[in-house]
């Protein structure tokens, strides 16, 4: 891990911000802040969300117009007005949202606006060259003409970097982007951004990987409600003092329980699944999840997690093996039929397949209940606004954000709006799917937190993540994930990060 | 260094995995090519049914009968892959059509008749065009307004028919370049450059790949820097400027404008371009497949003249052939489109 000090500071900045002011309807977003990025640095910006990480970014990159203040790139002062100007003046985004355009190939999307042209016509073969070139300088072996759309998110993520960096790109703006990214690619991507550094390319890493970020940056900048708390050296912070700025607290501990004894799970599981397999990715699995029991999932990206829980919550359907609840024998035929029998899911896209933006918060919450209830048996309006607020209460929301769109709500608060739609139809087991992707570390703990005392209430829970951290300290017991198939379940305090990566690792990944 | 590969995990290579790579790599076309598959059957099964089906002189006439509509269905595919809809071209091709013809007869010169005719075709599609773009009117809703003022104004030029007897317009369509048994007109060579030009320009420029960007997903390619608004704007235009080209090539072809052409014709359109293997959802579709799509409508047409049936099994056919091409669609594009 590199710091720098002295020298840099000799050098001029590339990116500078000076007493940048923006408002947002009737929030202060970022409030009088000072921010600088020198060329050859991995800078990170962390904080909470509705800190105003976005709205800094969007500041940069052209997307949102400072009201007040000065941004500067190179030493000469700017003004954009759309995200092309800030393009075309160097700085490219990569997105945490995969903003490239699935109906055309690989190698368009990544030339797109910049095709190579012969005559006034694109140049096809010379266009796939190009694509081919960047992509083998990132190692990866895509082919530049199938469609965007027939790869996975992983890939097309790494298709959207290789495309931010093949203009002459002076500053790198990366939004979580390796939300989506197993180890290896994670590792990959920071290869790239070593070799952009090498080069004098300034890079805007925003992650909520505290690891990762450790790993990676030069330099931390820490924003907490819109204004500017410092800028400091990784060398010089320790996580907990980066999470305190953050949070301008002491961040929330996190209240771990007594382990479940797994001895006699078999017997006493609530849920039990044997053999379970399905085409769309899951083989031969067997489960069994006891009440009050969290049951971690750990596996790579692909290896089955997401496939193994739309399998138990009726979503997919079952080409072969058997599951029951209490003992009986039920055919979970439709998420309906899933959450009459209790189990319900959290789709870890939130936005596609959970959330319904544009309507309330309280409409949110209590959508499920009234689609069990039926037509005929509304709930009435003031027994709705209790039911919420009191589910408010619960999780930490705020009563005002009640009759908000809850497309405008942070990740974390999103994510706790999901869980108290599940709860409000007070469900047995509970399958949560990456629940804590893209939230900030102080919501993170707090949603641990949650699932851990539904636990100790007797709800049995299935926490699947891509954080194996998380995992092991949420969990009872964790199973196992590789190519499809459950290698093992194992009580969580047997286990360590490694040995658990071991267990995952695809036998022909084994050389790093 | 790991490599990060397209293989699946299990590495038999068979015959259903192979078909599945292919049509994934080549997802786009799969309904076009549906509609070449049922344009070869059309074909077959009339030459079998009536043996004197294929002939030059049907084929030729296959092309001259249809080329407005095909004139109107390269417009139209600009429009529907930007995942937008234009439903006033019928009624600016009856428009431009009754005002030429208008013109001719008051004496204007012809130099000066046909452009007027192209650019009061692209007036109103880029009427529309910013309607959509800057005042957020639905697609829909602004073509609609488009179809009521290009009928209105027909009706404002004239009530009935007006004859047109300007030597250079009925050059147009009288004129027959022979190839043997094979003939062209020049409306039907300008037909077939309008095609050819449209499916060059979607294909090998900037702007054409703009149009497809937008249908993709207009917010990411407005955030990849591309000029959104302009290349939907220009898509309306573009439209707008094929009715009035139709409206050309429909008044040299009946020798008259006439207020009432073109009634319902824009569904006409619409259901070529989706036979053709337009996504109604913008972003994927051919030039080319809309060229085979009113091909297929031209031979079902003849086929119903051929059997001397009523031309409203017309009408019967096309709507079923529609649902059976967009229930196609749905299947390619739900099986190719994954998200990890």
């Amino acid at each position: 891990m590199e710091g720098h000090n002295g020298p840099m500071d000799e050098v001029r900045p590339l990116v500078e911000l000076n007493r940048a002011t923006v408002q947002l309807g009737t929030t202060l977003a970022l409030d009088d802040v000072d921010f600088r990025m020198f060329p050859g640095e991995v800078h990170s910006l962390m904080g909470e969300n509705g800190a105003g990480k976005s709205t800094l970014i969007k500041a940069i990159t052209g997307v949102i117009p400072l009201q007040a203040g000065t941004l500067k790139l190179g030493g000469e002062t700017m003004r954009f007005s759309s995200p092309h100007d800030a393009q075309r003046a160097g700085i490219s985004t990569v997105y945490q949202e995969i903003n490239l355009l699935p109906n055309l190939t690989v190698a368009e999307n990544i030339r797109l606006g910049r095709e190579p042209r012969r005559w006034g016509v694109i140049d096809g073969p010379r266009m796939r060259a190009e694509a081919k070139a960047v992509l083998d300088d990132l190692g990866l072996d895509i082919d530049p003409a199938s469609l965007l759309g027939s790869h996975a998110v992983a890939v097309q993520q790494l298709v959207a970097i290789a495309r931010a960096i093949s203009v002459d790109v002076r500053v790198l703006v990366l939004d979580e982007p390796t939300s989506s990214l197993d180890l290896d690619e994670v590792g990959e991507l920071f290869r790239v951004i070593r070799e952009l550094k090498e080069r004098g390319v300034a890079i805007l890493f925003v992650s909520h990987f505290l690891d990762q970020v450790y790993e990676i940056c030069d330099r931390i900048t820490v924003l907490r409600d819109g204004a500017l708390v410092g800028e400091y050296l990784p060398t010089d912070l320790l996580r907990i003092e980066l999470v305190q700025k953050m949070l301008g607290r002491a961040a929330p501990e996190y209240a771990s329980r007594d382990a479940l004894e797994s001895a006699d799970a078999v017997e006493d599981s609530y849920l039990s699944a044997r053999g379970v397999t399905s085409a769309t990715g899951i083989i031969e699995a067997n489960v069994d999840l006891a009440e009050g029991e969290v049951l971690g999932v750990a596996g790579l990206l692909g290896s089955g997690r997401t496939a193994l829980a739309r399998v138990l919550t009726g979503i997919d359907r079952l080409d072969a093996g058997s599951i029951r609840i209490e003992g009986k024998p039920v055919r979970l035929d439709s998420p309906r039929k899933a959450l009459s029998l209790g189990v319900v899911y959290s789709s870890e896209n939130r936005r596609a397949e959970g959330l319904l933006g544009d309507l309330s918060v309280l409409d949110n919450i209590t959508l499920a209940l009234q689609a069990q209830r039926g037509a005929f048996r509304r709930i009435k309006p003031e027994r709705q606004r209790e039911l919420a607020a009191s589910w408010a209460d619960a999780l930490a929301l705020k009563h005002t954000d009640l009759d908000r769109p809850v497309g405008t709500l942070s990740g974390g608060n999103q994510q706790k709006v999901m869980l108290a739609r599940l709860l409000a139809l007070s469900p047995r087991v509970l399958v949560l799917d990456e629940p804590t992707r893209g939230i900030d570390v102080g919501a993170k703990v707090e949603i641990q937190n949650m699932v851990s005392e539904l636990a100790t209430n007797g709800l049995s829970v299935v926490f699947i993540s891509a954080e194996l951290e998380e995992v092991l300290r949420v969990s009872d017991r964790v199973a196992i994930l590789r190519d499809a198939r459950i290698v093992d379940t194992v009580t969580s305090g047997t286990l360590t990060v490694e040995s658990v990566l071991a267990l995952v690792a695809h036998p022909a990944s084994s050389e790093a | 260094m790991t490599t990060m590969t397209e293989t699946t995990s299990a590495d038999k290579p068979s015959v259903a995995q192979g078909l599945s790579a292919f049509t994934t790599r080549h997802a786009s076309w799969l309904p076009t090519f549906a509609a070449v598959v049922i344009l070869v059957v059309l074909l077959a099964g009339a030459q079998i049914r009536f043996g004197n089906f294929i002939t030059p002189g049907n084929m030729s006439a296959l092309l001259l009968d249809n080329a407005f509509l095909m004139v109107l269905a390269v417009g139209m595919t600009f429009v529907i892959l930007t995942a937008g809809i234009d439903l006033s071209v019928g009624s600016v091709m009856a428009f431009t059509g009754i005002l030429g013809a208008s013109m001719l007869a008051s004496g204007v010169p012809t130099i000066v008749v046909i452009p007027t005719m192209l650019l009061s075709g692209a007036a109103i599609g880029l009427l529309i065009g910013v309607l959509v773009q800057y005042f957020n009117v639905q697609p829909f809703i602004a073509s609609l307004a488009g179809l009521f003022l290009g009928r209105g104004l027909a009706y404002v030029v004239s009530l009935s028919s007006i004859r047109v007897e300007d030597p250079a317009v009925l050059w147009l369509q009288g004129t027959r370049l022979r190839m043997g048994d094979w003939y062209i007109t020049p409306t039907g060579i300008l037909a077939l450059v309008v095609v050819i030009v449209g499916a060059l320009v979607l294909q090998f420029t900037r702007f054409g790949r703009t149009i497809y960007a937008v249908g993709g997903s207009e917010s990411s390619a407005r955030l990849m820097g591309l000029n959104v608004s302009r290349a939907k704007v220009l898509a309306y235009l573009i439209s707008g400027l094929c009715g009035g080209l139709a409206g050309l090539i429909l008044t040299a072809f009946s020798g008259a404008g006439y207020p009432r052409n073109g009634i319902g014709t824009e569904l006409d359109v619409i259901a070529v371009v989706v036979i053709g293997g337009t996504l109604l959802t913008g972003g994927r579709g051919y030039v080319l497949g809309s060229l085979i799509g009113v091909f297929v409508f031209g031979v079902i047409k003849a086929i119903i003249s051929f059997m001397g049936a009523e031309q409203s099994w017309m009408q019967i056919i096309v709507g079923a052939l529609l649902l059976l091409f967009i229930v196609v669609q749905r299947a390619i594009v739900s099986r190719t489109s994954r998200t990890g």
